[in-house]
């Protein structure tokens, strides 16, 4: 029967994440966190509690570029602007931050390419490894129409966070994966072929794919990174007079539909 | 004087007032004065129909999906996403995160919009044909590629944790085909239910149900996701109402229940330790 293993789970969970055994002490992944883990960054605790061991300083701070070079305080980026209008409203910053972080995970920008680009580094060397060619990779993801995330730009021809990112790359010592130099060769074909530019999505993924991140912990790790860009274009709109963030005219609702009509014809 | 920024829609216009371009004087939803008529004449669901479809339903249509959202209305606190929102509503948190709480584990891919989703995009490509459906239920995804969203961990619109179909879902079912076309997505489910149901070793969930009540109302399946979400809500509100007033001493709090597998014990602090 199948139902009879749900009695197992009913009122136990065996795990070795950690548990708060409250008033007393909180263990994460075998570690004390009052103790043992006071003198973390939060970002560097956070990768320890999703990968469940501590990386080490370099993928930390990898990983904090990520998280520095996306916290935009511009509120026409979608997520911001929710945030924005949440501020210009007076709901609360909770409710602000956790609306802007869920429109985060979107098919233009944030998640979706940023874990396409990952597992398709992944892809792109297990058929390197079976001896095809990296350029035939591409060009056949192409064929079937798919979208090569990190490649071309909904909004700019160029992305100001490459350089950035890359410059970062040197000084935490990834700036030789395998994944990385990838990411180039990908560019520089479908440039040649298409007149594409690489966005940071690729080049965040290639280095991600470097550090062996799996898609669930890439997509977890990379979930709170518009905070930053969000709580300040909360707060601005807050400040201002309600409603007046970006409003809108009735004529600025551009109808393009059928006629009036009448509900009883 | 205009605005350069401006927002295109194929179904929704606003007229404003003379005195102030901010306010509307006129609103029309597919061509139909919302004020001047449709909210004299319509019902909710008439009304909801238009919206997501384009053209004034007719009358069967309308009882169809109030029918559904009878169902829906409240699936009670096991359900995931209002057992979500009763864990918002039992901490007094805002009423608003209590239904965030209930859209965002509403959406899951185990009794979610997400697989109602993948529901009704295989009803696109399977049809009534019950040999695909067995083939299809078994590998839905779309392609080898990661998403966001996981790989399905059972066949969508069943539940992996049942055995026989609970009889509120059997009466949901057998009642909501009484309004559904007869050759349509849903008398084609409860013809072939038994079938299918023998082939996984497990039950249809209301999921199956709704995606194919939505199939038979020309839904596609992002019309079919919202509606899902939506139509759960008022359970989940009521629910998480409730827990606010019980309080969170009548809550469960399962602290007692997780057992850490590997728990190294108290950190001996350096002083204790040098006395001892």
């Amino acid at each position: 029967m199948n139902h009879e293993r749900l009695y197992e789970t009913e009122a136990r969970l065996v795990t070795r994440i950690g548990k708060a055994f409250l008033t007393e002490r909180v263990v994460m992944h075998g570690k004390d966190l009052h103790h043992e883990l006071d003198h973390m960054e939060w970002l560097h605790l956070y990768l320890y509690a999703i990968l469940g061991r501590d990386p080490g300083k370099n993928v930390a701070n990898m990983l904090n570029c990520y998280w520095v070079g996306s916290s935009y305080p511009d509120p026409s980026i979608w997520p911001n602007h929710v945030a924005a209008l949440a501020g210009s409203v007076r709901t609360t910053p909770s409710l602000g931050m956790m609306a802007g972080l869920s429109i985060s995970e979107a098919s233009i920008y944030g998640r979706r390419p940023e874990v396409r680009a990952l597992d398709f580094f992944y892809r792109a060397g297990k058929w390197c490894d079976e001896g095809g060619k990296l350029v035939d990779f591409v060009d056949q993801e192409k064929a079937q129409g798919r979208i090569l995330y990190g490649y071309g730009r909904p909004l700019a021809k160029t992305d100001e966070r490459v350089a950035f990112t890359l410059d970062k790359a040197k000084e935490y010592g990834f700036s030789d994966g395998r994944h990385l130099k990838m990411a180039f060769e990908v560019y520089e074909h479908l440039n040649e072929k298409h007149g594409y530019a690489m966005n940071v999505a690729a080049v965040h993924a290639a280095l991600a794919a470097d550090m062996g991140f799996t898609c669930v912990e890439y997509q977890l790790l990379l979930s709170p990174g518009f905070s930053t860009g969000m709580a300040p274009c909360f707060k601005d709109a807050k400040e201002r007079p309600e409603g007046s963030f970006f409003p809108i005219r009735c004529e600025s609702i551009v109808y393009h539909g059928r006629g009036k009509r009448d509900w009883d014809e | 004087m205009s605005s350069d920024y401006v927002y295109h829609s194929d179904f929704w216009l606003e007229e404003p007032e003379e005195a102030n371009p901010f306010a509307a004087k006129a609103c029309y939803c597919h061509g139909y004065d919302v004020y001047g008529q449709i909210i004299e004449k319509a019902s909710w669901f008439e009304y909801l129909l238009l919206m997501f479809k384009g053209d004034r339903p007719q009358p069967r249509e309308t009882v169809f999906l109030e029918k559904i959202a009878l169902v829906l209305a409240n699936l009670g606190p096991k359900e995931a996403s209002i057992r979500a929102a009763m864990n918002g509503g039992v901490a007094g948190t805002n009423h608003s995160s209590a239904l965030m709480a209930a859209l965002a584990v509403g959406s899951g891919q185990y009794g979610g919009s997400q697989e109602l989703e993948i529901c009704m995009r295989l009803w696109r490509e399977c049809g009534q044909d019950l040999e695909r459906w067995k083939a299809r239920l078994q590998a839905p995804e779309q392609d080898e590629r990661v998403d966001i969203w996981p790989a399905m961990e059972h066949p969508p619109g069943f539940d992996p944790n049942g055995d026989l179909i609970p009889t509120t879902v059997l009466q949901a079912l057998e009642f909501l085909v009484k309004f559904a076309p007869d050759d349509g997505a849903l008398s084609w489910l409860k013809k072939h239910r038994c079938d299918l149901e023998e082939f996984f070793s497990c039950p249809i969930s209301i999921t199956a149900i709704t995606a194919a009540a939505f199939v038979d109302l020309g839904l596609d399946q992002d019309q079919g996701s919202m509606l899902y979400l939506i139509l759960r809500l008022p359970g989940a509100a009521v629910h998480a109402l409730e827990q606010r007033k019980m309080g969170w001493k009548k809550f469960p709090f399962y602290s007692p229940a997780i057992e850490l597998e590997d728990d190294p014990g108290p950190v001996q602090k350096k002083g204790v330790e040098d006395q001892s």
